[in-house]
């Protein structure tokens, strides 16, 4: 019955992870069914200064859609998010509010840098525009566009999907991560 | 066929809350245990948009805003309840008027208890 409602509706189901099948049992690794997990709820927090949030919100609206991936749920506080989504300029008053808003969110967090302006500080080459969220937050995935459409948004959203899914059980925990934070002053 | 049932036969639906229980408890502690943790001074600051909170948040402020706030909320409720009335004011008839005129009236008492208390004056 249900086969059937998912072939004639054409949905995809996420394929489960490698493991060892058999009648009425299935065992596979942890971190495969957490990454899996991850993957497909990814809780977004939009933080849209400017026209790439538009198109953003084109990308959540029912043409293009954010939800058919998990992510349909933003999230307005950073306690509850994942994914934290700078789309638009961002200025340098804004940067300790940006940095702030990073260093809240709960554990594991991604950050996707949508747009020229919050990737390279796009054509605002001047004294009072960040140049590049990186400067003072570590970014997953960039979205170069001004502004992107929001298939291209979607490919961000998608790439980091796949990190979330590949990422090591201990990552967040290596020296290597740590060092990372460290080189941009965050504990 | 039969059709008595003792207690034991409710057995089955014991076991099945145990186990619904017993999922919540197991999943609560088990996100908890394997979910990544960092706790630094930053983090666990209150969230204020992102903006450093500056004092402490239980400060006194003048009781006019609150006063006016709440007698504002008061008399709104009232005039919401005369749209349904005015809705149906042919079908309630003379008993409706009474009604809502009573209540009027009751509110019109806690007003002039408002205006001898001088809640509205903002200057005194």
């Amino acid at each position: 019955m249900a086969k059937e409602i998912i072939k004639r509706t054409k949905l995809e189901i996420a394929k489960s992870p490698e493991g060892l099948e058999g009648p009425g049992f299935f065992a596979t690794k942890l971190e495969d069914v957490v990454g899996l997990a991850r993957k497909n709820s990814l809780w977004p927090l939009p933080f849209a200064t400017s026209c790439c949030g538009i198109e953003f919100m084109a990308t959540m609206a029912s043409h293009y859609d954010l939800g058919r991936f998990g992510s349909e749920r933003l999230s307005f506080s950073p306690r509850q998010a994942d994914m934290l989504m700078v789309m638009g300029t961002i200025a340098k008053k804004m940067g300790p509010i940006l940095r702030q808003v990073y260093e809240q969110m709960a554990e594991p967090r991604w950050v996707l840098s949508v747009g020229a302006c919050a990737s390279s500080g796009g054509i605002f080459d001047t004294y009072s525009v960040l140049q590049g969220i990186d400067k003072i937050i570590p970014v997953d995935v960039y979205v170069p566009g001004c502004p992107p459409r929001p298939e291209q948004i979607l490919e961000g959203v998608l790439k980091i999907q796949e990190m979330c899914q590949n990422e090591s059980f201990r990552r967040r925990e290596s020296e290597e991560y740590k060092n990372m934070l460290n080189s941009y002053g965050i504990e | 066929m039969n059709t008595s049932s003792s207690p034991i036969d409710f057995l089955p639906i014991l076991f099945m809350f145990l186990v619904a229980l017993g999922f919540v408890i197991t999943t609560m502690i088990a996100s908890h245990w394997l979910g990544p943790k960092r706790k630094t001074k930053i983090k666990l600051d209150s969230f204020e948009c992102g903006i450093e909170s500056e004092g402490n948040a239980r400060l006194p402020f003048a009781i006019k805003y609150f006063l006016v706030a709440i007698l504002f909320v008061l008399f709104d409720i009232e005039v919401i309840f005369m749209y349904p009335w005015a809705v149906n004011f042919k079908e309630l008839g003379l008993l409706g008027v009474i009604e809502v005129f009573s209540f009027i009236a009751l509110l019109l008492v806690g007003f002039y208890y408002m205006l001898s208390k001088k809640a509205l004056k903002w200057e005194e």
